[in-house]
């Protein structure tokens, strides 16, 4: 039983990239326009932050309602990179992933000794810091203006154009996502869910319960800073907005609605809150009614989410026809 | 996944119905922050917008072609404007679009439309959407700039040398406070106080106090948004302050000498065409629009005129000004007819534009007003 269960671990991860390949290769010819293609580079963005998001609240049992900071910290550093210290947009990226690192790893220490409601409250109080700094500090970000950000230049070729987001936001996706597999079956991703199934066994059992919570908040605040950094990049013009309460939530509300630890499931629930809005331009006085409705009876009749909830059925259904 | 590849699927049929059944009706876009923090702006915008649409078609439309407005809510969100906005040229396939309401998101905005080669009309105050000039970028509301020049010339005709400022944190109250010391610099005003307040700050006293106490204030001028600018006022009163008090655009409500209790009296406001409507002689050409629109958004809301809906009315005046002129509704015939508006009277002020100038109102468009027993008087 269990050697089954690692075998269709491995196949399936293998399965889960390929699939998420295939569909970055196939949905270009579906698309009839550059409108249709900017919803995809807008769901991979937001999909990367959610599978960050994911590995700290579905496989650590760690919640934050901040993590749309990070993300702006991630929009504003390739803005702030060229204007302020002269570097290249292309190594504002990476270097405004190291400050989030940094800075979720000098947070997280005390952050993350709370529980529960205290560590929702604290990490909403970080992201709306955040905002508030974005949005005041006029001269340096602009103000609730925003300000623009360069294009990417690598050897005289500019980045732009929404065709070449989407191939540079879908493999930095799939990095992602191979990423978040790699961490989830390696011993690490092993103590975050002893530690999600009880911090008191996994301590027991010999589990480093501070430092793998402190691991994966770095590494989810890293996430959600790429993702910023690639969207401030697609867009060319940021504003504070990037870093809102609202956003925080937005992220959260994918995680659960496509499922608790489970890497499709980010991508789903990216899928559907991002492109959702766009069918119901049609009915807008009844939009937010309507995704609230969707919401409530995924999670009546999904609890534990959309991915996990259809694969369980299938696997059961199979079940069924074996015996 | 799957699921993303029939939706996407499935958008892509809506569409191509879409651009099917749509080919006869001259097509115009806009992106209105109907929700979220910027609402005060986008609410009265999307209400014009569908009235005067509707408007439009019963005498006729355009060329001969019924209008068709696609209004889509941006929730104040820029990347979600940006969304939009990629969606009406591509998708939608508009002439023109009018929006958004807030400088940060028609910043965001912009880069789309230049690279589709389709004018925008914004509805939004920043001066940066206008400078540097895009080709394909226009505007409708006076910039925080033209408020400040507004005041200091009637400082320097008063000779009033040495002012103070009292400026509201968000938004509004910095470009005001940035602008007007510019302003002040270039024409040899000294500033010699400067007070901030914050937008949910219900007592003013110790700002004014300092200003009060500052010797040789010859004006205070107060800029910002909302209810603040009552409490200043009420304040003001309070204290017994007897220096002039000027106020920015946003003072330009009733709201503001309703709750100012008083404190507003004698007050000097910065007002937008709209506010003094009913007192313009009956020669102005600015007139009968100006007083038709203050009288259509009453019967439609029940609520007073509002300036912010007024930028929707001559964004899509402009617009459609600029079809008829055309006899086009293509893209490119529409931004270089746009371009060419001469001595339109909107109900924001005269518009002449040019290359140089894709505003095409100056700040003789904004009335000195005087509050007198809680009304408004022109002098």
């Amino acid at each position: 039983m269990s050697v089954f269960d690692t075998v269709q671990r491995v196949v399936g991860n293998r399965l889960s990239l390929i699939l998420i390949g295939a569909m970055l290769l196939v949905l270009p010819l579906l698309m009839t326009s550059s409108f249709q293609m900017r919803l995809a580079v807008v769901v991979w963005v937001y999909a990367m932050a959610a599978i960050g998001l994911n590995l700290l609240m579905g496989f650590a049992g760690q919640v934050s309602l901040g993590h749309a900071g990070f993300f702006g910290i991630g929009a504003y550093s390739v803005a702030l990179g060229p204007s302020q210290l002269g570097l290249s947009p292309a190594l504002s990226l990476p270097a405004g992933i190291a400050f989030c690192g940094l800075l979720a790893l000098l947070l997280g220490r005390p952050i993350l000794k709370l529980k529960g409601h205290y560590l929702a409250v604290a990490t909403l109080g970080l992201g709306m810091l955040i905002f508030m700094i974005l949005s005041n500090e006029v001269e340096l970000t602009g103000g609730p203006d925003g300000m623009r950000v360069p294009r990417v230049v690598i050897m005289g070729w500019k980045v732009k154009g929404t065709e070449t987001w989407y191939w540079i936001t879908g493999i930095a996706l799939l990095i992602s996502v191979w990423l978040a597999l790699n961490l989830i079956n390696s011993p690490t991703g092993l103590a975050l869910r002893a530690i999600h199934d009880s911090e008191v066994a996994a301590s027991v059992l010999g589990v480093d319960v501070a430092r793998y919570k402190l691991i994966v908040f770095v590494i989810s605040a890293c996430f959600a800073s790429a993702a910023g950094g690639l969207l401030a990049l697609y867009n060319g013009h940021i504003t504070p907005g990037v870093s809102d309460f609202l956003v925080s939530v937005q992220l959260v509300t994918m995680v659960v609605l496509g499922g608790m630890g489970s890497v499709g499931g980010s991508l789903v629930g990216a899928a559907l809150i991002i492109i959702l809005p766009q069918f119901l331009t049609v009915m807008h006085e009844y939009e937010h009614a309507f995704l609230g409705l969707i919401m409530i009876l995924t999670m009546v009749f999904m609890r534990s989410g959309i991915v996990p909830s259809i694969s369980k059925a299938i696997r059961s259904r199979r079940h069924d026809s074996n015996s | 996944m799957k699921k993303v590849v029939k939706l996407a699927a499935l958008g892509a049929a809506l569409t191509i119905a879409g651009g099917v059944q749509a080919a006869d009706p001259v097509r115009i876009g806009a992106v209105v922050s109907q929700t979220g923090p910027a609402a005060f702006l986008g609410e009265p915008a999307a209400i014009t917008l569908k009235h005067y649409v509707e408007k439009l078609n019963e005498d006729g439309g355009l060329l001969g072609r019924p209008v068709e407005l696609v209004l889509y809510d941006d929730a104040s969100d820029a990347n979600t404007a940006r969304t939009y906005a990629t969606r009406l040229v591509e998708d939608d396939e508009v002439s023109a679009v009018i929006g958004t309401s807030t400088t940060g998101a028609t910043l965001a905005m912009i880069s789309v439309f230049e690279d589709a080669e389709v004018p925008l009309v914004s509805l939004a105050a920043g001066i940066q959407i206008i400078e540097p000039v895009n080709p394909y970028v226009f505007k409708t509301p006076h910039t925080d700039r033209m408020v400040c020049e507004r005041v200091m010339i009637e400082f320097s005709e008063r000779s009033f040398d040495q002012v103070a400022l009292m400026t509201g944190t968000g938004g509004v109250g910095k470009s005001v406070r940035k602008e007007c010391t510019e302003q002040a610099e270039k024409r040899g005003i000294e500033i010699i106080a400067d007070e901030t307040f914050n937008p949910k700050d219900v007592d003013m006293s110790p700002q004014l106090t300092k200003i009060k106490n500052t010797p040789g204030v010859d004006a205070v001028f107060v800029g910002g948004f909302g209810q603040p600018l009552a409490v200043v006022s009420r304040n003001y009163k309070q204290l017994g302050i007897e220096i002039p008090q000027y106020h920015s655009h946003g003072s330009a409500s009733k709201v503001y000498v309703e709750m100012s209790d008083g404190g507003a009296e004698n007050a000097r406001v910065t007002a937008p065409l709209l506010v003094i409507a009913d007192q313009l002689s009956e020669d102005n050409p600015l007139r009968p629009r100006a007083v038709e629109y203050t009288k259509a958004f009453r019967d439609l809301t029940g609520e007073d005129v509002s300036t912010f809906g007024g930028y929707a009315y001559d964004a899509l005046l402009l617009i459609s000004d600029a079809i008829k002129r055309a006899d086009s509704d293509d893209p490119q015939d529409v931004r270089d007819a746009l371009e060419a508006t001469k001595d339109l009277p909107g109900v924001t002020g005269m518009f002449n534009m040019s290359a140089e100038d894709h505003l095409g109102i100056d700040h003789s468009s904004l009335y000195m007003v005087t509050v007198k027993d809680s009304e408004w008087v022109l002098e």
